[in-house]
């Protein structure tokens, strides 16, 4: 089988700083073949590919196409070349159809004529198998067919080397398949691709040979053929790794949280969370699974006070039986209105009325703490502000999966991200920056965050860190509720675990956890439940500990039963 | 097509990056050699446009002392430099907090003169026939009420639709500027359309010191209490927070739309305080020219001081040195009244240029030596 | 003549002087660049034309080359100015709305400097005549219209045909929607928004050419020129980033604008004083209910070009 090189890289080492992405790595790529980058985040993948694609410019090494050397400093020179990337963050113009976008900055010879491109178009996606209308603007197009615009925009300029960055991370199963069978009959044609990627089924499923790298540095190119996802993943982390989390049992389970028929419209009023229904525990992690986009964010938005709800309930238990009423969240009008329901009893168990007390002694009463709750209180949520719901006293906490763009802010310190949530405090108008700092060193010294001080803008520290930063102050407020969306992504394995060993942390004290997550091993591993959803609707909640991934795996591409019926 | 595209030609020979921070004395010495730069192309300008010069009755080194002559010449030219500077100092912290929001508000031109109408408006129609006192009163608040008003229109519909802001409020500006032509061809009948100086509502001066004293010191307290607001009050949080990310301040529990708004009335109000000054404190009257360009002039003294309502001081000075300094030039060598605005520009450029050396660093690239830190 | 129709082609005629000004100022902002400069670039733009004019006036060169020059004259000076508003917001990245404010401050000053410099009866006294070819010999409305005033109405469509219906044009929108995209296939950012800027500025600059010498033809009319070149940035609005548009745009304001000293001349129609300043502001007015109702409508196409007012820099990518 001699099969003819298309591309290598030899040598190659680029450093940006001080930090080496990559150091001395070579690869080779065939013609007619599928090519899977495997690696860690942060292992310099897509550093490596943006070296072909003249985004960056190795400090060392030379790069060969068809045996010569080859020096591509711009795009441009990479088209040239007829070596094409799709990015992982597309790169198009929104407001442009997609025939327009496949031919910006080409340089045809003749007159721009629109229906000769789209003529054109059409052919090239008939003849690998796509489905495209060229003259439909990108805004009104869903991600999957973003990608297609992207892979023939890339083909139309003739390229015979395809790089795709990630690019199943956003499909869904069925447009993961389509686009294997894409990439295939590219391969067919005699096209080289090169498909970077984490997910290890994906290596197995699609390519014929796989170049594992570990911390810039390439470790090895084996065939496909002779691996399995333990050999690949113990090439990828430098050690045999078996995924051990300590997981305890749920100790005393309450319902902290209940989640009744919830529905929630998004911006242009399509349904994005369908009939969604469960509860949350305390002392478990409930994990949630599901295809990137099925409305995992929506629900935990919804939760937070930050989506609209259309129907449904959102109830909060909030653990109050037999605790002393306080005067934190309530005013001395909601008390006395309590007390008159009879919702409060004293030590001894009598119940307690405040009749014929003036307010000085009802304060007094309270204040020693001699007044308990009957019961726990039952709160509905729904379509309530972030700030409503804190104010009510309810400790709800939230890292959401847009760190810098929504958890934190990027351009500020430490101590002023901490006053993201408690600056209101404090009667004056003005803000106290003490407590912060305390807390922002508090984090820095307990979660190991490296920075260079408390006021250095978070948007400068590393992913680990900024995360570190957010779960820290999500979890100094001592939540009843914790909710975390994709918490490790992006993060090294290390980080990871730092992570998941603070949500276990909090599991232990009693904190219901929700964590949104996208590896299913880790979710196995980690969680006491998983509920899965598809295009926002519950497919199913399992025990985590008796389920198996392909279980998990057909409940998350399963679709609504009932509504196919009705259809 | 390949073995003949394959070009040998090697990286740039230096590229830019983005500066982590840099020391403060750096800072100023790159933005002190760019105004003695823009100095010295003032100097050839009005080399060009000065008969005087030219000629050689005057010299260069009459040009430069001009700047000083100007501002700091005589006592009177001392207390109107600070007066000048004292206002345009009051609207510069007008524009400042939207700004800090990211908020282009590009209106202040239209704010202030709706508070300089409206402190006149009553004036004119109640001058007489209230007390002094109560009137002067009275157009406090109506100086305050008109500004705010000009100011919060175009934030709501920045809070409800996002309408471009920028473009709202410099439009807002002409329709003042019509708004205060049409009261004056109502309030002056000749048909000259020039309102008189008004015999009430003038705002005493302090029975102490120079007569613009009470100016400058309303603007310099004005300066200290902007600035506590914005770095010490929770307000100036959220200012900072939404003017980061919106969706960092929902997330926090902000309200952005009741940000935007009370932001813009706030600026709205300062740019009432200004009016009030204008009309007032010194004109007594009102034209489409009250303001005179200071509304715009205050973005760029406002910009130039990092929104930092205490360094604002520096560049509010600055711009009002260069002002009555060209003043003094136009005046002293013979050419056009229009030159301040002329000096102005270039010294401006040249500082607005200046910052790219401030927050970029250019990398010469040698092999194993890059510039940027971040791991993709 | 209908008195109607005369009086549309007199707004015809004045609105030439933003229609100048709003196709220069689209061409710019198509690049991402919003030049709040325009008002000091048509100054300059002007003050060029004239100084050449008043170089060339009586030197007794033949007319059309004396028209041809100050043309040129106008176009030089006010592509320098874009030049100096590109180098400062493409190249050195500073912000647009100061950097343009700036720059209006500096030419407005600059032309009062250098007009009141200049013999007027030598720059007005270029062949006037030749300015109003075709129409030279008639005496009604039609005799406001003349070559720049068709070159006006040429640019335009001309603008708008490169705009939406060729690459460059295509390349162009893409750098003012999203540099980042354009950039990674190619396209030359930089470059792009150079020439944009500087030929958007020197189309501008016409505009206060042809205000001064040919729609006013007075002494005086430098001085009332600063306000139309913001109008020109009101129209760009009212267009919809349509060049083609302007024409149509110009003319309403043109109406509007002039109808304060034109209407009086119609019979049966009576402008009070009062009404004048009212009618003025008319323009801005509408000006801002476009802008309101399009962002209420909300549709992508009528919206300012994405990437406006933002510096571009590769690698923050």
């Amino acid at each position: 089988m001699e099969k003819k090189m298309a591309l290598s890289m030899r040598g190659i080492t680029k450093r940006f700083g001080s930090v080496v992405a990559n150091h001395n790595v070579d690869l080779d790529v065939y013609e007619g073949e599928i090519l899977a980058v495997l690696g860690e985040n942060g292992c310099g993948k897509t550093t490596l590919m943006n070296m072909l694609a003249g985004i960056y410019y190795p400090d060392e090494g030379k790069i060969f196409k068809d045996g010569q050397e080859a020096v591509i400093r711009s795009p441009k020179d990479a088209f040239d070349l007829k070596i094409g990337m799709i990015h992982q963050h597309f790169k198009l113009v929104d407001l442009f159809t997609a025939a327009e976008n496949i031919v910006l900055g080409l340089k045809e010879e003749g007159r721009y004529d629109l229906n000769a491109v789209n003529s054109r178009v059409s052919a090239i996606a008939e003849k690998y198998g796509f489905h495209i209308d060229p003259q439909k603007k990108i805004y009104e197009m869903s991600v999957s067919e973003k990608q297609t615009v992207e892979i023939i925009k890339v083909l139309y300029r003739g390229a015979d080397i395809l790089i795709l960055d990630e690019p199943t991370a956003v499909l869904t199963p069925q447009e993961i398949d389509r686009l294997f069978d894409v990439l295939r009959s590219m391969k067919a044609d005699g096209k080289s691709i090169i498909i970077i990627t984490h997910k290890l089924h994906e290596v197995l499923a699609v390519s014929d040979r796989v170049a594992i790298l570990r911390k810039g540095e390439h470790v090895a190119t084996v065939d496909t053929c002779d691996a399995t996802e333990s050999s690949l993943t113990e090439m990828m982390v430098g050690k045999k790794v078996s995924l051990n989390i300590d997981r305890i049992d749920p100790v005393n389970p309450e319902t902290r949280l209940e989640i009744r028929h919830l529905n929630c419209l998004n911006d242009e009023g399509l349904p994005v969370v369908r009939d969604v229904s469960f509860t949350v525990n305390s002392g478990e992690i409930l994990g949630i699974a599901g295809i990137a986009g099925s409305g995992q964010r929506e629900l935990l938005e919804a939760i937070a006070g930050m989506q609209p709800i259309d129907s449904g309930e959102v109830i909060f238990i909030n653990p109050k039986k037999n605790r002393p009423v306080t005067f934190f969240h309530k005013t001395l009008k909601k008390v006395k209105q309590l007390a008159a329901q009879g919702a409060f009893h004293d030590w001894n168990g009598n119940p307690v009325s405040f009749n014929g007390m003036g307010n000085a002694l009802i304060r007094r009463l309270v204040g020693s703490g001699e007044v308990l709750f009957n019961e726990d209180e039952v709160i509905d949520l729904r379509n309530r502000t972030p700030l409503e719901i804190r104010e009510l006293g309810i400790r709800l906490s939230f890292v959401p999966e847009d760190r810098l763009g929504m958890g934190l802010v990027g351009s500020m310190g430490i101590t002023d991200n901490m006053m993201l949530r408690s600056y209101r405090k404090g009667h004056a108008g003005f803000v106290d920056r003490r407590q912060p700092r305390k807390l922002a060193e508090e984090i820095i010294r307990e979660l190991e965050v490296s920075t260079p001080g408390v006021n250095t803008p978070v948007r400068r520290l590393s992913g680990g860190n900024v995360q570190k930063v957010l779960l820290g102050r999500e979890i100094a407020f001592a939540p009843k509720v914790l909710m975390a969306a994709y918490p490790v992504r992006g993060l090294d394995i290390n980080s990871s675990y730092t992570i998941y060993n603070l949500l276990n942390k909090q599991k232990k004290n009693g904190v219901a956890v929700i964590f949104v997550g996208e590896d299913l091993d880790v979710l196995l591993e980690l969680c006491d439940r998983i509920l899965v959803i598809n295009s926002g609707a519950v497919t199913g909640i399992v025990d985590a500990r008796t389920a198996t991934k392909e279980e998990i795996g057909l409940l998350m591409t399963k679709t609504d039963t009932g509504k196919e019926a009705a259809q | 097509m390949t073995s003949s595209k394959i070009n040998k030609a090697h990286e740039p020979l230096f590229h830019l990056s983005k500066r982590d921070g840099i020391a403060f004395w750096k800072a100023w010495l790159i933005r002190i050699a760019a105004v003695a730069l823009g100095l010295a192309v003032c100097g050839l300008v009005a080399y060009l446009f000065s008969d005087k010069l030219r000629t050689g009755k005057k010299t260069l080194e009459d040009f430069y002392y001009c700047f000083i002559k100007g501002a700091f010449g005589t006592e009177r030219k001392l207390w109107k430099f600070l007066k000048n500077m004292a206002v345009l100092q009051c609207i510069s912290l007008a524009v400042t907090p939207a700004f800090r929001m990211r908020f282009w508000n590009i209106g202040a031109e239209g704010q202030t003169l709706m508070g300089v109408w409206g402190a006149i408006a009553v004036a004119f129609y109640l001058g007489g026939k209230v007390p002094e006192w109560l009137l002067l009163i009275i157009m406090f608040a109506a100086a305050l009420v008109c500004s705010a008003v000009w100011a919060v229109i175009p934030a709501l519909f920045k809070a409800r639709w996002n309408t471009n802001e920028t473009l709202f409020t410099l439009m807002m500006n002409y329709v003042a500027t019509y708004v205060v032509s049409y009261f004056l061809v109502v309030w002056v009948p000749s048909g000259s359309s020039a309102l008189g100086k008004l015999k009430y509502g003038k705002l005493p001066p302090l029975p102490f010191g120079n007569q613009y004293l009470l100016i400058i010191l309303i603007s310099l307290a004005m300066t200290v209490l902007l600035y506590i607001y914005l770095r010490h009050s929770k307000h100036g949080y959220e200012i900072s927070v939404v003017g980061e990310s919106e969706r960092t301040a929902r997330y926090s529990g902000m309200n952005v739309g009741k940000v935007i708004i009370r932001t813009m009335v706030v600026s709205g109000l300062l740019c009432g305080l200004a009016g009030y000054l204008i009309g007032a404190g010194l004109d007594q009257s009102v034209n489409t020219e009250s303001v005179g360009g200071q509304g715009f002039t205050a973005i760029m003294v406002s910009w130039l001081a990092k929104f930092n309502p205490l360094v604002m001081l520096l560049t509010a000075g600055l711009v009002s040195l260069l002002n009555s300094g060209a003043a003094q030039i136009s005046q002293d060598l013979n050419v056009s009244g229009a030159f301040p605005d002329v000096i102005v520009g270039i010294i401006l450029f040249f500082i607005i240029g200046s910052e790219f050396f401030i927050n970029y660093r250019i990398v010469m690239s040698r092999k194993g030596h890059a510039g940027k830190e971040v791991l993709k | 003549m209908n008195i109607w129709l005369n009086f549309i082609i007199e707004s015809l005629a004045f609105g030439a002087t933003f229609m100048y000004g709003s196709t220069g100022e689209i061409i710019t902002e198509k690049a991402g660049h919003l030049n709040l400069g325009i008002p000091g670039v048509m100054c300059m733009g002007g003050a060029g034309g004239c100084l050449v004019l008043n170089m060339i006036g009586k030197s007794g060169l033949p007319g059309p080359v004396i028209v041809i020059l100050g043309i040129l004259g106008a176009l030089a000076m006010a592509m320098l100015m874009g030049l100096i508003y590109s180098f400062l917001t493409v190249t050195l990245r500073a912000n647009q709305n100061v950097t343009g404010l700036a720059l209006t401050t500096f030419g407005a000053g600059l032309m009062k400097v250098i007009m009141s410099k200049m013999d007027s009866t030598v720059y007005l006294i270029g062949p006037k005549m030749l300015y109003r070819w075709p129409f030279a010999d008639r005496t009604d409305a039609l005799q406001g219209l003349g070559v720049l005033f068709f070159l006006a109405v040429f640019i335009a469509i001309a603008s708008s045909w490169v705009l939406f219906r060729t690459k460059v044009g295509l390349h162009l929108r893409a750098v003012g929607e999203n540099p980042g995209s354009a950039d990674a296939v190619g396209i030359n950012v930089t470059k792009y928004k150079y020439l944009a800027s500087c030929i958007g500025s020197g189309i501008a600059g016409l505009g206060g050419f042809y205000y001064i010498i040919d729609y006013m033809a007075s002494q005086e009319a430098y001085l009332s020129l600063e306000i139309f070149g913001w109008l020109s940035i009101a129209l760009v609005i009212f267009a919809l980033w349509r060049p083609h548009m302007t024409i149509l745009g110009s003319t309403v304001f043109g109406f509007l604008f002039s109808c304060s000293s034109q209407i009086a001349n119609i019979e049966g129609i009576t402008v009070t004083m009062a009404a004048k300043p009212l009618l003025k502001m008319l323009p801005y007015v509408f000006t801002i209910a476009v802008l309101i109702i399009t962002s209420i409508r909300n549709k992508r196409e009528n919206q300012p070009p994405a990437s406006l007012g933002l510096s571009y820099f590769r690698e923050e990518r």
